[in-house]
């Protein structure tokens, strides 16, 4: 800590927020503090995926994020993503794969920001989006802990709500399950 | 038409028991709601810091807070001058608690690696942890005893304080010995069994004290009400015995204690220990000002509470043909620096493995637990059966590879059946058994007949291991479940419950037995969270009690209600009680004599429990002809609506508890199929099927999550999860960098299917499930890899290397 | 700044900034200086040290031309959250043995750029004390690389316990051992023992035993002893892979100089 503050301004789930900072604070910290609580702190390592958030529409470990480097940019966390996490949160919510809930935040970050990469990578490609395969699911979202659900669960909920998402491939999917 | 069906036969028409309802708190979780401890304490808090030991066993022969009291925004710095002289436990156990009284909230004496030193309590986080770093500790250092093979009757004796006490003299503690407790428990004629054996494995296993590692680490708020009284807001299994450990640290009276339990992060047992609570309540009882403790990581792996680490040896004597007829367990179980959950974790390890094979004309199992100074051992999920199991299928494996048997057959030549009386389970009477079942249906997913145990696939052998498991459903006779029902107006019911749920879904799983006993949607019932200043008293949620345990007492609950509604509903339309028939919706009138008591079977118990009438209950409820017609009738929500009028009005309240004499063992089966290595040795794997005979299941996805994640914790403990201690006793897998739960990268798709028998002392049939499935992973991986490398790993993790080279 | 302030640090990503209870008295930052690009010249990738794992391990042109051990090298460092902020200059500028970035980068022909010291070979700079200069650019120059990458984590996304990479460029092979756990080791071909295109038995046998001539040391990932014996796994099969044998017998061959190697049979 270095006992001197900066001031920094970031956008904060479509909102500007200005504050005197200390400029290692950590992006986890500051959030939490705006009231931002679906972002968990649970390792300090930048091993369990818990406080991840966007930056600038990219999933990072808030954690690992200083203030310095967050200062005049975006950051989105679950509380700005209602809307937008609604059927994924469904499709969890009906595999019970939420458990105690505590990773749900961190995980819905990463899964819809896997999403929007698959969308963009395509677009500019200038292909259709494809389904992920299960391998690139769990390759995609490794760096997301939970210790209640053994994962299963989370890859059926994940694969399923990929399918509605992806429609056009998710015919295989569902032949595939069923084999 | 009885309304509760307790009967094996109308379980297939049972409507919210068995039907995957999504859990009340999923849309709350899954939008990230404020619902955790830390997203509720006030912004005010005094945030609270710990010192800890750098030292393996000191005495603190001064300790000087001059400079850490200095820094700006520090308001108290404590150390163990300034707390109560009275020991205690943090176990999480019904009083008087099992485990011995020998804890302070600061001791003048540290013992071990991460013991708490000094509490710092400051207005910020960067001005605690400034003070921390200014606290002058000088220490004697003493020798440690870091060995547990070493520890029973070591000169250096870790526990010599004169106020130090033990509430049972059966757990046999002998301190002086660093024995935290021993026991025996003998069936047969042990000697005479082992002469008449062709063959005996005679080995030793051990498994290591691995961390529950729940996402949610340890963290507490307290603040002072308006009545002056202490309210810790915990993330706890165990409110109830909180509110006692806080009382006695503070050595206050637990009427001046509250404990309130929000929703938690994942417990595993850690969390049935008190942890840091009465840190937070000991400051805020100081300074009269609210305060929180966070746990970092590093203090939840390194100064907590973690898994017993056991050493488990096995004689096990067979016939050639397979038959198993001697079995003598020998496990020394590693306490740590203080005694929670010792006396009884141990007792599980021979408890819950050896009734598998109940047949043996003779088993002995015999246990030390010593205390050594390493961070102290608490609950894990599986409490010890999970190592004996470890040990006792192990040995079995070993013991079929060695005569050249078929894993699986070794098994069903030996395996108990229902009707049978458990000599190493108390005597207890097997009432439901489905084990046979569980593992033949897990042969025929994986297709063991088709495959041999060893495959050659090039760069990698594929082996195939199995693994049989057994826990039990509550405490015998100790646990109490209770819940408190209440009729609201429109005819909503509220469920008080005292049972934690700390992300099982155990209030889903209670509102549906009410909805079913109720006859109503489980959206109807609404179920309450914990605070002991209004809950109904529960021991907790741990040894797998909810489903069982507070599932019975909601259906005694919900029986008592009915009744109140009738005799209710039969006042206002003038008509005798007995004549009036409840159907969920509406309360029925019938002409004097329509109505018959319905004749629910009452199942067959022994005859050697005190209170079999407890168990033995069958609902006997109205029923009525299908043609008879209702003389008069009202709706629920019009006798709702009228008993909240005033008048002749009572909201109706039911309250029920429940204890079992018996703890009825959930079975399940688990087979592995791994890849190692041949040149690394790395294990993978790439197939784990298990069935599980859990009784009724209540909810199948949260049934299926459960034993999905506790396989997937026990793949952990199989291959990746290597707790490691330095030479001084320092434990070097202190983070989520050196600690290695698994990724999502190291679990398969894990297949499990249910098997369920039906347990007659269960609501409508249940048993656990909790932590029977996190005991078969480490066997059944073991066996695996030994047959596709030729050797046993008997200590685990199994590591590449240890895959590699052997042990 | 950095030399005139006393102990400040030039912040990479800023991922384990926080691991050491150390006061860090002053930040420099510079990822707004441009560096956060791969560009390609006639003959180089020039890749900025703010360019981030991820970035590298989705380079599509710099991946194909080096045979995809670059992506193949961080694929499983933790997380791809945790990737899209670790940059590549932090990891070579750390210089930490057990990285698997700088064991992919050794084997290619590889030059950090430098303020103070200018263009410096990898394999020199990974020995060079850890003076207050500015990293700002990783070179991999251009050459028709094959190349394999080589690993074995105890668990999916843990540290390597011994990390290796083959790559054969300009007609020879240079062979980099990681993770010991000290700094990564790079064997040109002679050392090795290996010559030829497709190696043979003996070459292989050769270079299993060069590298296990190297110095190991064991800590919480591994023994001396296992990390030996898996360096040596891990070299020859980066150099099976590397190689990419013509005839099915070549390849026989040299799948049977690995199975010598098996512990388990």
């Amino acid at each position: 800590m270095s006992g001197k503050t900066m001031d920094i301004s970031i956008n904060l789930n479509g909102k500007r927020v200005a504050a005197s900072v200390s400029p290692d604070l950590s992006l986890l910290a500051f959030v939490r503090a705006q009231g931002c609580k679906s972002v968990k702190c649970a390792c300090e390592t930048t091993n369990c995926g818990l406080c991840t958030v966007w930056l600038d529409g990219q999933a990072v470990l808030s954690c690992a994020v200083p203030m310095a480097r967050a200062n005049g940019h975006a950051v989105m966390t679950l509380e700005g993503l209602q809307a937008e996490s609604a059927d994924f949160a469904r499709c969890m919510a009906e595999e019970g794969a939420e458990q105690c809930g505590f990773c749900s935040p961190g995980l819905i970050m990463n899964v819809l920001s896997m999403e929007r990469e698959i969308r963009e990578r395509a677009a500019a490609a200038g292909e259709e989006p494809q389904m992920p395969s299960d391998e690139e699911m769990d390759s995609y979202l490794a760096g997301n802990l939970c210790r209640c659900t053994g994962y299963t669960s989370q890859r059926r909920a994940i694969r399923r709500y990929m399918a509605s998402r992806f429609a056009a491939c998710a015919q295989a999917v569902v032949a595939g399950q069923e084999e | 038409m009885s309304m509760i069906v307790t009967r094996e036969s109308e379980r297939a028409n049972l409507s919210c028991v068995g039907a995957p309802v999504v859990k009340r708190d999923a849309a709350a979780l899954l939008s990230g709601k404020p619902v955790f401890t830390n997203d509720l304490a006030p912004a005010d808090a005094l945030i609270v810091k710990i010192l800890h030991s750098p030292h393996a066993f000191a005495r603190i022969r001064d300790i000087d807070t001059s400079r850490a009291l200095k820094v700006p925004g520090v308001v108290a710095v404590y150390t163990y001058k300034d707390v109560p002289n009275k020991r205690f436990t943090l176990a999480g156990q019904s009083y008087p608690e099992a485990s011995p009284y020998d804890r302070l909230i600061l001791d003048q004496v540290v013992r071990y690696v991460g013991d708490e030193v000094a509490i710092v309590a400051a207005e910020t986080e960067d001005a605690a942890r400034s003070a921390l770093k200014l606290i002058k500790v000088d220490y004697e250092v003493m020798e440690p005893v870091l060995d547990f093979t070493r520890a029973k009757g070591n000169p250096v004796v870790i526990h010599t304080e004169d106020n130090y006490h033990v509430n049972g003299a059966w757990i046999n503690n002998d301190r002086a010995r660093n024995v935290v407790a021993s026991g025996l428990s003998a069936h047969g004629d042990l000697e005479a069994a082992f002469a008449e054996c062709d063959i005996v494995v005679d080995e030793t296993y051990h498994t290591l004290a691995d961390n529950q590692g729940m996402m949610e680490t340890f963290r507490s708020f307290a603040e002072i009400d308006a009545y002056g009284r202490i309210t810790v807001t915990a993330s706890t299994q165990v409110p109830f015995h909180v509110r006692r450990m806080v009382a006695n640290a503070l050595d206050i009276p637990q009427s001046r204690v509250r404990v309130v339990k929000p929703r938690i992060g994942g417990g595993f047992g850690a969390k049935q220990s008190g942890c840091n609570e009465i840190f937070c309540a000991f400051v805020t009882a100081k300074t009269g000002r609210p305060s929180k403790v966070v746990y970092t990581r590093e203090e939840t792996l390194a100064s907590s509470n973690s898994r017993h680490e056991m050493q488990m040896h096995v004689r096990l004597g067979a016939k050639n043909d397979g038959t198993i007829v001697a079995i003598d367990l020998y496990t020394l179980s590693n306490q740590g620096a203080y005694g929670e959950h010792g006396p009884t974790t141990v007792g599980l390890s021979g408890h819950k493995s050896l009734p598998l094979y109940n047949h043996a004309k003779a088993t002995r199992f015999a246990f030390d637990v010593v205390y050594t100074n390493t961070m102290p051992a608490g609950a894990y999920r599986g409490y010890g059966a999970t190592q004996g199991l470890f040990a006792v299928e192990s040995a079995v494996n070993e013991l079929a590879d060695r005569l050249g048997m078929d894993p699986c057959e070794i098994r069903f030549k030996n395996l108990v059946t229902p009707g049978e009386r458990l000599a190493q389970y108390d005597d207890n009477e097997l009432y439901s058994c489905n084990v046979s079942a569980c593992l033949r249906r897990a042969m025929e997913m994986i297709g063991w007949d088709d495959k041999p145990l060893a495959r050659d696939l090039g760069d990698r052998v594929r082996g195939l291991g199995v693994a049989l498991s057994m826990q039990g459903s509550a405490i015998a006779k100790i646990d109490i479940g209770s819940v408190d029902l209440r009729l609201e107006e429109t005819g909503f019911y509220t469920l008080s419950v005292g049972a934690t749920d700390m992300g099982t879904g155990s209030d889903t799983i209670l509102a549906q037995f009410a909805a079913e006993a109720l006859r109503c949607d489980t959206d109807r019932i609404v179920v309450h969270g914990v605070d002991t200043d209004v809950s109904p008293f529960d021991t907790g949620s741990y040894a797998s009690a909810s489903t069982y345990l507070t599932g019975m007492a909601t259906i005694k609950a919900s029986e008592r209600l009915i009744a109140e509604l009738r005799q209710r509903a039969a006042g206002f339309m003038g008509v005798d009680a007995d004549d009036v028939l409840f159907d969920g919706e509406r309360l029925l009138a019938f002409a004097p004599g329509t109505l018959a008591e319905g004749g629910a079977d009452i199942p067959e118990f022994s005859g050697i429990y005190d209170d079999v009438e407890a168990i033995a209950r069958s609902y006997r409820l109205a029923e009525r002809a299908p043609e008879a017609e209702p003389v008069a009738e009202m709706t629920l929500a019009e006798l709702a609506n009228r008993l909240v009028a005033g008048g002749d009005g009572d909201c109706l309240t039911a309250h029920a508890a429940a204890s079992s004499p018996t703890s009825p063992p959930p079975f399940m089966s688990g087979i592995a199929e791994v890849d190692v290595d041949k040149a690394t040795g790395k294990v993978t794997v790439v197939d784990y099927v298990s069935v599980v005979d859990c009784g009724t299941v209540v909810n199948e996805n949260l049934a299926r999550v459960q034993a999905e994640g506790g396989i997937a914790q026990g793949i952990g403990m199989a291959l990746t999860e290597d707790v490691q201690y330095s030479g001084r006793g320092r434990m070097r897998t202190r983070s989520l960098m050196t600690y290695k739960m698994p990724t999502r990268l190291d679990v398969p798709d894990i297949r499990v299917e249910f098997a369920p028998s039906y347990e007659p002392t269960g609501p409508f049939g249940a048993k656990s499930i909790g932590e029977v499935v996190i005991n078969t992973p480490s066997p059944a991986i073991a066996s695996a890899v030994a047959h596709a490398t030729g050797h046993y790993v008997r200590t685990l993790p199994i590591t590449p290397e240890k895959a590699l080279f052997g042990e | 700044m950095l030399r005139f302030r006393k102990g400040a640090q030039i912040l990479g990503g800023g991922m384990w900034m926080r691991l050491s209870d150390r006061t860090i008295p002053c930040v420099i930052d510079l990822s707004d200086c441009g560096l956060d690009k791969i560009e390609e010249t006639e003959d180089e990738y020039r890749i900025g040290a703010y360019v981030t794992l991820r970035d590298l391990e989705c380079a599509g042109v710099l991946n194909d031309a080096c045979d995809g051990v670059l992506a193949a090298a961080v694929r499983d460092i933790v997380g791809v959250q945790f990737r899209r902020s670790a940059t590549v200059g932090g990891s070579v500028f750390g210089r930490f043995g057990f990285s698997d970035v700088i064991c992919a980068l050794l084997a290619l022909d590889t030059e950090v750029e430098l303020v103070e010291a200018g263009r410096v070979p990898l394999a020199t700079f990974i020995d060079m004390p850890y003076e207050l200069d500015v990293l700002t650019h990783i070179i991999v120059k251009k050459h028709d690389y094959q190349a394999s990458y080589q690993c074995l984590r105890k668990a999916a996304t843990d540290f390597a316990t011994v990390n290796a990479c083959a790559a054969r460029w300009d007609g020879a092979w240079h062979l980099a051992v990681g993770a010991r756990p000290a700094k990564a080791r790079l064997l040109s071909g002679a050392e090795a023992g290996v010559v030829s295109a497709e190696p043979s038995c003996d070459e292989l046998a050769h270079a299993i035993e060069a590298v296990r001539g190297l110095t190991y040391s064991s800590n919480l990932w591994g023994s001396e002893r296992y990390r030996r014996h898996l360096a040596g796994v891990l070299a020859a099969r980066a150099l099976v892979e590397a190689a990419r044998y013509t005839s099915p017998e070549g390849l026989e061959a040299a799948r049977a100089a690995c199975a010598r190697e098996e512990a388990i049979r």
